[in-house]
């Protein structure tokens, strides 16, 4: 059997533990550790290990395995959490997430790194106690590598022999000195005296135990153990004896069944035994016992009565969906949608008294069309604590960085929003969180000085308002310096004055390669500006927002639609046609004054809106549509802001605003000059939806107008 | 035929594989999340075996075997541990709860159903 | 026979055809292609692409170009009514339609009543012609639609996958 088809839940799995690993290692309390926690940090470490072992991933199961050693020594509290623990920890676990990913064909992974951490893990795990272990044979534990005699008698059958044997085998080296005479026949016995010598690091007791499921213990002598040096031994053996230490040859079969003292169960190939008494033990290769007393093994239930209640089987709590057969379903309902409009709109040209019913029905038919596409849509919906969850990790590891203390609060993480606004959102929103650690919150001392404490809080909030999802990042930090963005600005040939209001001035670090940072540090001065970050939210059909107090701090709010698949759209026409304006872009719109409109050169036209000039860009000749109206007052301007700059668009008319449901031309077409997508309205035709930043590009001559 | 299997693991990722690798023999498989659900479904119903990790959040497997002993139906059930800790400490402990066999992860799918095989026939 | 009968002899080419009329021109495509034929309704449609390119409509959800293969191939009377036809064809993973001006019926033919077209002059392009075939004292123009529609001239499908 392929094992294969199970590796992408595995991937999912080991990542949900990684993450959780990741978090818990994060808020443990290193002072007074919660042993519930430490235990819920080492079951992750140890699933990882599973999944990665019985999956093939050796590497993984390598340094998971001695994540958990060290795990396993902290919940058991024979080590104390140290910081520096917590980060090899940490480090592991950003190790295991590139091997996991380098495994899903994403990337590759350093071995060399990955044997680093695990060193130093393995250091940490020796800790202050008991000398180093060789490291294949770490959970050997305490016992000393020892050289010893076993002798045993009694009748014992072949499959019984070499089911021990092999066990003694697999704890070390095992010399047989002498042995009875084989006997005749497969299931026959054989009687004497066995004489072997055993080198391994078990004690007389441990052995004992592990021999008594087969021997009296009157018929059992082990001797005592001589000291052997370890490494003569090490080279000798050339592997380790625990079947679970990633690496070694698994020449044990893994698996076994307790065997009982006196009832041994015959098992050819060594791999597993029962406890004869052991309830539910297979009745099928038990050997006569060797005791008349015994009870006979026949006599062994297997299984209770044989009724068998119905059980819902799987996970009861969730299921595992792939996201392509969600989208699917939310592209139906959206159909049953459009279907219902047309539906609405053919039965309101009906007479309505003698259609009353039906109309009725109709109704009803919306309403539960509504509910089914809400339902729909809100299975791909997730809480935004999974982006949030990458932050504790970030803060503690920048604040560390730039010798900042910082706290960091989530709000509202339950507060859902889709799956692929998620996924947009998370690479502008760490940016953001990384601006206000790095320019925002002061160093402790800065903080001291203006009479702050000396902990800076960032705080990360979200909630729902309307049909959008508001997510703040606020900080206690210095906030904008007007009077430093202003310089910049003037410095960089931009058009400011010292009145503009606050809210412009915050409006300039929007602009394109705009950075208030003095010192351009590894931090957020990578080039990425908050330019950047506006667009990738626009582009997810959002908009953000920027308050600043200069002393008390900073507050940038996103306002997003709560799915990508869904927009909320402005529609406007010119001729016949008719388009859709993502509202994220819009500024205003409004009706213009002959007076308010300049040429230039006799061709451009400009129009002066709030002070400014802007391009006018005429939507009908964009398009080679004719137009409606004949003279630019006559029709409607809007005015939109992409890409960090504004453009006035002219249209004949304002039709309405609504939410559509985004459709891709791509599927059966091709991409589309101003056009990002299209959709379909009420009356069951095609609107495209306008590429506004496109347009914007157009209008600064950044592109060529077709 | 149509014998039941419980599995209580928390890594879906085992769970699936052991269902995948018993439902393809005929088995029926029912899969808990933890030891405290592999109990509740253990009342539920009645299983004739149960394949249980050991270490696991709310109920690891030494204690959902415990528990299952105490139960009449339960009493002389195969349980079978499943445990990445292949010492005989662990074995013992198993035995000491009342577990009929061990079996160690990793393992493939050929194993499982060997041992399974060996319990139920 | 010349070497042509090994392209598009023997049975590979034989099979059911639907046929279309373009002015006075008989044309077939594979059965298997077309998903359906439907009216033609309101098209909004795509500036600056080509006039054979009528726009997009709403096919259940899905938005379909529509393609006027009467422009395309400067044939017939272009106007557009209520029995004007579209068919709508599955082709390279994609749905396009295309306007005729009628539908005429499925034919099979087997591989005897196909030829190859031959050579025809700079005029006519024969490589999206699969054969001439014949059925009584009608000539069908066999058309290779997968590749006509989707050759760069088409204008149909982004040639390069979009940068990122």
């Amino acid at each position: 059997m392929d094992v294969s088809q199970f590796h992408a839940v595995f991937f999912e799995e080991a990542n949900e533990h990684l993450e959780s690993l990741e978090s818990l290692l994060l808020s443990l309390d290193l002072a007074e550790p919660d042993a519930e926690q430490l235990n819920a940090i080492f079951r992750a470490a140890h699933s990882i290990k599973g999944g990665a072992a019985t999956f093939g991933f050796r590497d993984v199961a390598e340094l998971t395995h001695a994540l958990e050693t060290l795990l396993d020594r902290l919940r058991k509290q024979e080590l104390q959490p140290t910081r520096p623990m917590v980060d090899a920890l940490l480090a592991g676990g950003d190790i295991l997430h590139s091997q996991l990913a380098a495994h899903r064909g994403q990337g590759s992974a350093d071995p060399a790194s990955a044997e680093a951490a695990r060193a130093r893990i393995e250091a940490l795990a020796s800790g202050d106690c008991a000398p180093a272990a060789v490291p294949v044979t770490a959970l050997a534990g305490p016992a000393p590598l020892e050289r010893r005699s076993v002798r045993f008698r009694g009748a014992l059958a072949q499959e019984v022999v070499d089911n021990l044997l092999g066990e003694l085998r697999g704890l070390g080296t095992l010399e047989v000195l002498s042995e009875p005479a084989r006997a005749r026949g497969k299931a026959g016995k054989r009687k004497g005296s066995w004489v072997l010598v055993l080198t391994a690091r078990a004690s007389a007791d441990e052995l004992q135990e592990l021999m008594q499921f087969v021997i009296q213990p009157e018929e059992l002598e082990i001797g005592r153990g001589e000291p052997v040096d370890d490494m003569a031994a090490e080279t000798d053996q050339g592997f380790g004896f625990f079947t679970d230490a990633p690496g070694a040859p698994q020449e044990d079969p893994g698996y076994g069944f307790f065997e009982a003292p006196q009832a041994p169960t015959a098992e050819a190939s060594g791999g597993f035994g029962f406890f004869a008494d052991a309830p539910g033990a297979p009745s099928e290769g038990v050997v006569v016992p060797l005791q008349a007393q015994t009870k006979s093994a026949t006599s062994l239930p297997i299984a209770p009565a044989p009724r068998v209640v119905p059980m819902s089987g799987g996970d009861s709590s969730s299921i595992r969906v792939s996201v392509e057969k969600v989208d699917q379903l939310i592209n139906l309902v959206g159909e049953l949608v459009i279907t219902q409009a047309m539906l609405a709109q053919t039965s309101a040209q009906l007479d309505p008294l003698q259609c009353g019913r039906l109309s009725q029905r109709l109704a009803q038919l919306e309403r539960n069309t509504r509910d089914l596409q809400e339902a729909v849509m809100s299975i791909r919906m997730l809480p935004i604590a999974f982006v949030f969850s990458r932050f504790p990790r970030l803060v503690h590891d920048l604040a560390s960085k730039l010798g900042k203390q910082v706290e960091l609060k989530t709000v509202g993480e339950g507060t859902e929003l889709d799956k692929g606004v998620i996924e947009k959102i998370a690479d502008p929103l760490t940016h953001l969180v990384r601006n206000s650690l790095d320019h925002g919150i002061e160093s402790p001392e800065a903080r001291q000085a203006a009479g702050k404490p000396e902990i800076g809080t960032i705080t990360l909030r979200a909630f729902h308002q309307g049909g959008s999802i508001v997510i703040e990042v606020v900080d206690d930090g210095g906030g904008l310096d007007r009077r430093r963005i202003l310089a910049k600005a003037r410095s960089r040939g931009m058009q400011v004055s010292d009145d503009m209001s606050d809210q412009d001035v915050w409006q300039l670090i929007f602009e394109p390669g705009f950075s208030t940072a003095e010192v351009v540090s590894d931090v957020s001065g990578r080039g990425v500006g908050m330019d950047v970050v506006r667009r990738n939210i626009q582009a997810a059909g959002g908009r953000v927002e920027l308050s600043s107090v200069t002393g008390q701090g900073t507050r940038i709010s996103i306002r997003l639609p709560l799915t990508l698949a869904i927009l909320d759209g402005m529609s406007i026409a010119v001729g016949t046609e008719m388009f859709i304006l993502p509202l994220s872009f819009v500024v205003e719109s409004m009706q213009p004054k002959a007076a308010e409109i300049h040429t230039v050169q006799g061709a451009a036209r400009v129009i002066q809106v709030r002070g400014e000039h802007l391009t006018v860009m005429s939507l009908s000749r964009l398009l080679d549509i004719p137009s409606g109206v004949e003279r630019l007052e006559q029709g409607i301007i809007v005015i939109l802001e992409a890409e960090g700059g504004k453009v006035a668009l002219s249209v004949d008319e304002l039709v309405g605003q609504h939410q559509v449901v985004i459709k891709s031309l791509e599927t059966n077409y091709r991409k589309v000059p101003y056009v990002s997508g299209a959709t379909i309205m009420g009356d069951g035709r095609v609107a495209l939806i306008l590429d506004v930043a496109a347009l914007v590009r157009v209008a600064y001559g950044l592109a060529e107008a077709a | 035929m149509g014998k039941t299997v419980l599995t209580v693991d928390d890594s879906a990722s085992i769970r699936q594989m052991v269902a995948f690798t018993l439902n393809s023999a005929g088995y029926r498989v029912v899969e808990a999340v933890d030891g405290q659900d592999g109990l509740d479904k253990a009342k539920a119903g009645t299983v004739d075996l149960v394949l249980t990790d050991q270490n696991m959040p709310r109920m690891d497997g030494l204690t959902l075997i415990k528990s299952l002993r105490a139960l009449p139906q339960y009493k002389a059930a195969p349980i079978l541990v499943l445990t990445t800790e292949a010492s005989d400490g662990m074995k013992q402990q198993g035995k000491a709860a009342g577990a009929t066999g061990w079996l160690v992860k990793p393992f493939d799918p050929p194993k499982l159903l060997e041992v399974v095989k060996k319990v139920l026939g | 026979m010349s070497d042509g009968t090994q392209h598009i002899g023997g049975n590979q080419r034989s099979g059911e055809f639907l046929t279309f009329t373009l002015g006075d021109e008989e044309y077939g495509v594979e059965i298997l292609k077309v998903q359906e034929i439907r009216g033609y309704d309101t098209v909004t449609s795509i500036a600056h692409a080509p006039e054979f390119i009528k726009g997009v409509i709403n096919l259940r959800g899905l938005i379909v170009p529509i393609v006027d293969m009467r422009i395309k191939f400067s044939l017939g009377n272009v106007e557009y009514n209520e029995f004007t036809v579209v068919i709508i064809l599955n082709i390279a993973d994609r749905v396009v339609g295309i306007v005729v001006d009628s539908v005429s019926d499925v034919i099979t033919l087997d591989g005897e009543q196909i030829r190859p077209a031959p050579q025809l002059g700079a005029a006519v392009d024969t490589a999206y012609i699969l054969g001439l075939g014949s059925l009584d004292d009608r000539m069908i123009i066999l058309v290779d639609i997968e590749r006509l529609m989707t050759h760069p001239d088409m204008a149909l499908v982004d040639q390069q996958p979009l940068a990122a």
